[in-house]
């Protein structure tokens, strides 16, 4: 049976790195490009090697690498973010069909669930606390990372002064564009990782696609925690369940269309950014500088 | 000019800070052109010169942001390079900006935190702020973000910031432009304090009186030289005017009798929010501006001005149509192409992104404000003759200087695109002219043109409003002077009357009668 | 070294025309190296891509019909960003196009229904792609919801929907149980151009498309509005114009053009409604906006460039099983070149050393 956990952590993992990336000012609408390059590149490695973590590494670099086109665009040559972000995700859907292609029809052993003799076996929370996969206590442990070094720390507070006003942070001597790429490249190791963990965890196969729209629900995510790195938490677990929640509905035959259901992630999503939104008319909480261009004079 | 520079009355003694044949080339232009400057400890030096002059390119150069093109830099005799602003602050220099660098959504404790290189942790960091703004009188809360403050309180962010450092040599840019009189003569204090500390002051400014009053020596650039050192106190304020621009400044001329007519532009008790959670709530705003007549609003930047302007243009529109009336016609409800369409014109603040679009042709700029009335448009298709006409025709009366016939906004001066956007709109002929700081950033040639143009209008008959920070440009061509503060506006002074202590009060917050020191903060 | 963007003083207009040729150029060369690492001779498959579709009067008339659906979306896409309205849902719009004209092909099936069908189909899929479009531009309006993020989330909902009417209520009874509708009647059909070919009437449609985006942007007091929310919103408001009423409008025209070319492509080319009824027309109509440099003309040509990709994709996957993927790859890598040469419009690059430069001055 596939968890609420597990369905989350990829949506989890990816939100993460898109935080950090949209607080330091850069808005990178290329997650499901990087993610989809990621879910081809894990499996491949994985597939290739036998090993889960080096199939996660390749995720991993995959994504850098992609975010690295990204950043090279949008911070060193000064073009439009968003149009940057939907080219990211063509060439990623692309690549990743060509990569993958080999792969599809392989079966790899997915990511084993830890086993805590004791704890796992208290009834109802411990398989849910204790039971899952590795990548998902590290998702947890990632955010909790990222909140530290963003609230409690000097670097994460000039990489949200970054985000907040460029002008000024250069003008203190920030390298604001250097401080940009390192945010944008942890996005796309987290995109790229999120990506692996599906063919990795989430079903142990790889087919072209398969990430399904999670990287825009990613993004929506960042929107509907407001930027803040607990309600990420809270954001992503909702949207695990509305997908584990379908899955069982369609199981259950409740005489609805199966394709209804299969949409409620995507409407759960429209719907959410509209009351989000709409809850927040007035001010809005985004980083000052997100999406718009720096290009420093010397 | 009488040389009582320390090198001049102690020979062999070391500048603090040398800069020689200093170039900043960007392309072929020079924004820096061999600058050669001393600085010396307790001293303050005035840098003087008009917009564009490379006052700015400089200081940046010498704090580090901006790489030279050529020349050297010595700091206390020693041979200077600078990567970045972190190694000058390491040598001892501090800068407060004229744009302030700091963060909105961030606290006071944070923004200062940032201007610092140490690895102090963030709680020595917010002690030694509560003790520097002590000693100094620069009252500040830490735990306040930086949006909820007065423009004053965000430069004292700046200057406790720079002074955190222990800076030996501290660079000010144009900081009393943003200032009440009152607030000015404290920031004086300090800096006189200062200088008696040892450190040395470099104090950019265009007030001239403020720099007789204040400096040591005086450095003028002129189109990226340097064309004086001297000092100001030795000079009047003319012949460091003359200095700066090179020339006599044309004085502008009001017409012999203005005719003061009826009403045009009436404004009955306007509130309004603001659409921004960080902007001013206007708060029962009444004035009548008559024909022939010019009104002047003086207030520090951001008690409310931008959103007068947007309440009476009509980006922004009130409930209440009684509210903005425009010859005689209830406005208040009416969009901004309606107000123009009854004769209104509005000339913004901002020149780029606002009164134009920064990366459109000219004609197309013509068209932005002239689409509302005239033959530009015919059956929903736009008459480019008509739109390239009117271009020419404001080249022609204000003197617009630019490459070719029809080139992008951006890529004119300041001063000449104010003077192409105050043509565009006085040669629709308007009855009523809203203006918001006519001639800020501009050259004094301009500035001279863009006011003679405004007294123009009023003498043919128009009402004319102009908010400006500027108390001298107030003084030389309104007839009346009202003040805002806090979104509420005072009644007008006629001029004549309005003296500089007056207005500093208002500005300030106090009413005229009553002397007691008014809070500077202005929160929404 | 270290690269520096100088702002232009100008927009430079030369730049500005050669800009997609380098992108183009710069694809191929990229390309080639991708061939090669693939294991294919380079040139032949350039070749196979890029010139074989030319050479025989059945692949141009293809192109033609492939150009159609994209250079339609593509003006639609182009008047949203010029108007900084992001719209990036048009292949949900396309669907909902085809979804609403099939309806009324599938009511009137096998009924002595007249040649008032086709028009009303061709209406109908304008309307439902604008209606659907106007949901994303109303959330963003009313609410401040990201029309970016709504409007890509109702193309998932869109296919869904698709998938549901052709699996179930419009399955073709004779159909082997295949998802699909029956084979629309002629009076639902958008006649073809040549006897026996392939060219049909909704290419008239898009170079009438062309023609009217081309005025509406160059001669109009709308086009200017369109241009100029986008280029300097606060501008735009001080000259009275209103940005979300633009988001309005640009979205239900976007959104009509996406569902009129939806319509086009089911009651045209393919003849019934069916799953996968889009190689993805409206992300690549995205492409053929900015290669086209978001102007009219432009698009047209840009749209039977991509369109000759889809092609060539086709024949080197045939000729040289050359994975259909590769064409997706080559239109993501020449929309990253467009962007980065399009930079060189409003700055000019220069490399410098890393470290400072300081010479001695001139005593």
């Amino acid at each position: 049976m596939l968890s609420v956990l597990a369905a989350s952590t990829p949506l989890l993992l990816a939100a993460t790195g898109e935080l950090v990336t949209e607080r330091a000012g850069v808005l990178n609408l290329g997650v499901e490009g990087m993610m989809i390059v990621g879910a081809a590149c894990g499996f491949g490695g994985a597939w290739l090697s036998g090993s889960i973590i080096i199939g996660a590494l390749c995720g991993i670099v995959a994504g850098i690498l992609m975010s690295l086109i990204f950043a090279l665009m949008t911070l060193g040559l000064a073009v439009n973010q968003v149009a940057t972000g939907l080219a990211l995700t063509i060439l990623g859907i692309g690549l990743s069909g060509l990569i993958g292609a080999r792969f599809v029809g392989e079966k790899i052993t997915p990511a084993p669930h830890l086993h805590i003799p004791g704890l796992s076996d208290i009834p109802l929370v411990g398989r849910i606390l204790f039971g899952e996969d590795g990548f998902v206590y590290l998702s947890l442990a990632l955010i909790v990372a990222v909140w530290y070094v963003l609230y409690r720390t000097r670097p994460g507070l000039i990489l949200r002064a970054c985000g907040d006003n460029h002008v000024s942070a250069h003008a203190l001597g920030y390298p604001v564009l250097r401080i940009r790429m390192y945010a944008v490249m942890f996005g796309g190791a987290c995109a790229g990782l999120a990506g692996a963990y599906l063919p990795l965890a989430y079903t142990p196969f790889f087919i072209p696609g398969m990430t399904a729209g999670r990287g825009w629900i990613a993004l929506a995510l960042v929107v509907f925690a407001s930027w803040r790195p607990g309600r990420l938490v809270a954001g992503a677990y909702l949207f695990g369940a509305v997908t584990i929640l379908q899955l069982h509905a369609q199981g259950a035959g409740l005489g609805v269309p199966s394709q209804l259901m299969s949409a409620l992630p995507y409407l759960a999503t429209v719907i959410v950014l509209v009351l989000i939104s709409r809850a927040r008319s007035g001010g809005s909480t985004a980083p000052a500088a997100l999406g718009t261009v720096f290009v420093p004079d010397r | 000019m009488s040389d009582l520079s320390p090198a001049a009355l102690n020979p062999g003694a070391v500048p603090l800070l040398r800069t020689v044949g200093l170039t900043k080339r960007y392309g072929s232009f020079l924004a820096n052109d061999k600058v050669d400057i001393d600085i010396w400890p307790q001293q303050i030096h005035a840098l003087l010169g008009e917009n564009g002059a490379g006052k700015s390119t400089l200081v940046k150069t010498i704090y580090g942001l901006i790489q030279p093109s050529e020349g050297k830099m010595h700091w206390q005799g020693q041979p200077m390079v600078l990567s970045g602003p972190s190694e000058a602050r390491a040598h001892g220099i501090g800068m407060v900006f004229q744009h302030f660098s700091l963060f909105d959504n961030l606290t006071v404790a944070e923004n200062v935190a940032l201007g610092l290189d140490g690895a102090e942790s963030f709680k020595d960091v917010s002690a030694r702020l509560e003790q520097v703004s002590r000693t100094y009188g620069l009252p500040l809360d830490p735990k306040r973000e930086v949006w909820q403050l007065s423009v004053g309180e965000r430069q004292r962010i700046e200057i406790v910031r720079a002074l955190m450092q222990d800076p030996k040599f501290l660079i000010l840019d144009e900081p009393t432009a943003v200032l009440t009189p009152q607030e000015a003569d404290q920031l004086f204090i300090v800096l006189e304090r200062l200088k008696e500390e040892g450190r040395a002051i470099l104090y950019i400014s265009h007030k001239l009186e403020e720099v007789k009053r204040l400096c040591d020596t005086a450095t003028i650039l002129r189109g990226g030289k340097k064309v004086a050192t001297c000092n100001p106190k030795a000079e009047t304020a003319a012949s460091l005017a003359r200095m700066m621009v090179g020339g006599e400044i044309k004085k502008v001329k009001a017409a012999a009798s203005r005719q003061i007519g009826v009403p045009r532009l009436v404004v009955n008790d306007l509130s309004l929010l603001p659409d921004d959670p960080h902007g001013v709530r206007l708060e029962h705003i009444s004035f009548e501006l008559r024909g022939g007549e010019i009104l002047g609003i003086a207030g520090v930047a951001g008690n409310g001005q931008d959103e007068l302007f947007a309440a009476l243009s009509g980006e922004r529109l009130s409930k209440d149509p009684l509210t903005v009336v425009i010859d005689g016609q209830s406005a208040g409800h009416l969009s901004i192409t309606q107000r123009r369409k009854l004769g209104a014109a509005f000339v913004p603040e901002e020149r780029l992104g606002h009164g134009t679009a920064p990366r459109m042709r000219l004609s197309e700029n013509a068209l932005l404000t002239g689409h509302a009335a005239s033959n530009m448009v015919q059956h929903g298709f736009v008459n480019t003759a008509a739109t390239l006409k009117t271009v020419d025709r404001a080249t022609e009366t204000f003197d617009v200087r630019k490459a070719k016939r029809d080139p992008e906004a951006a890529s004119l001066s300041g001063g000449n695109l104010q003077k192409f956007i105050v043509g565009r709109e006085i040669l629709r002929q308007p009855g009523v002219l809203v203006v918001n700081q006519p001639t800020w950033g501009v050259d004094a040639g301009a500035a001279a043109v863009i006011r003679q143009a405004l007294l123009d209008l009023a003498a043919r008959g128009a009402a004319v409003l102009v908010t400006s920070q500027d108390l001298d440009e107030l003084a030389e061509i309104t007839d009346r002077i009202a003040v805002m503060f806090h979104g509420h506006l005072s009644v007008p002074l006629p001029t004549a009357e309005a003296s500089r202590e007056k207005l500093g009060l208002l500005m300030g917050g106090s009413s005229i009668e009553p002397t007691t020191e008014a809070p500077h903060a202005a929160r929404a | 070294m270290q690269l520096v963007l100088e702002k232009r003083a100008e927009r430079s207009t030369g730049i500005a025309l050669v800009s997609p040729l380098i992108a183009i150029a710069l694809t191929l060369v990229t390309m080639s190296i991708l061939f090669a690492i693939l294991g294919k001779n380079p040139i032949a498959a350039l070749g196979v891509y890029f010139i074989d579709p030319l050479t025989d009067s059945y692949s141009l008339q293809e192109i033609a019909v492939k150009a159609t659906p994209l250079v339609m979306i593509a003006i639609g896409l182009s008047l949203c960003y010029l108007a900084n309205a992001w719209n990036i849902g048009a292949e949900g719009q396309f669907l909902m196009g085809a979804v609403a004209g099939s309806w009324l092909a599938v009511k009137t099936q096998g009924t002595d229904a007249g040649h008032w069908v086709l028009p009303a189909m061709l209406l109908l899929g304008a309307i439902a792609g604008a209606l659907y479009a106007l949901i994303p531009a109303l959330c963003k309006v009313r609410f401040g919801a990201s029309e970016i993020l709504t409007s890509l989330m109702l193309v998932y909902v869109a296919d869904l929907l698709l998938d549901y009417l052709v699996r179930g209520p419009w399955r073709d009874p004779k159909g082997f149980n295949f998802p699909t509708t029956a084979e629309f009647d002629p009076v639902a059909t958008v006649p073809v151009l040549i006897e026996g070919g392939r060219l049909h009437f909704g290419s008239i449609i898009a170079l009438a498309v062309v023609a009217a985006g081309a005025v509406l942007l160059g001669r109009t007091i709308k086009g200017f509005e369109i241009r100029v929310v986008g280029a300097a919103p606060r501008a735009a408001r001080f000259g009275g114009f209103n940005a979300n009423q633009l988001v309005l409008v640009t979205f239900a025209i976007s959104g009509a053009l996406a569902g009129l070319a939806g319509i086009i492509e089911v009651a045209g080319p393919i003849g019934h409604l069916q799953p996968g009824i889009s190689p993805g027309y409206g992300f690549t109509a995205i492409i053929v906006a900015f290669l086209g440099r978001l102007n009219p003309v432009g698009i047209l040509i840009a749209g039977l460039f991509l369109a000759l990709t889809f092609i060539g994709g086709e024949q080197a996957q045939i000729a040289m099983k050359i994975p259909l993927d590769v064409t997706k790859v080559f239109q993501g890598i020449l929309l990253f070149y467009v962007l980065a040469c399009d930079s060189l419009i409003l700055y000019r690059f220069r490399f410098i050393s890393a470290s400072p430069k300081v010479q001695s001055g001139a005593h």
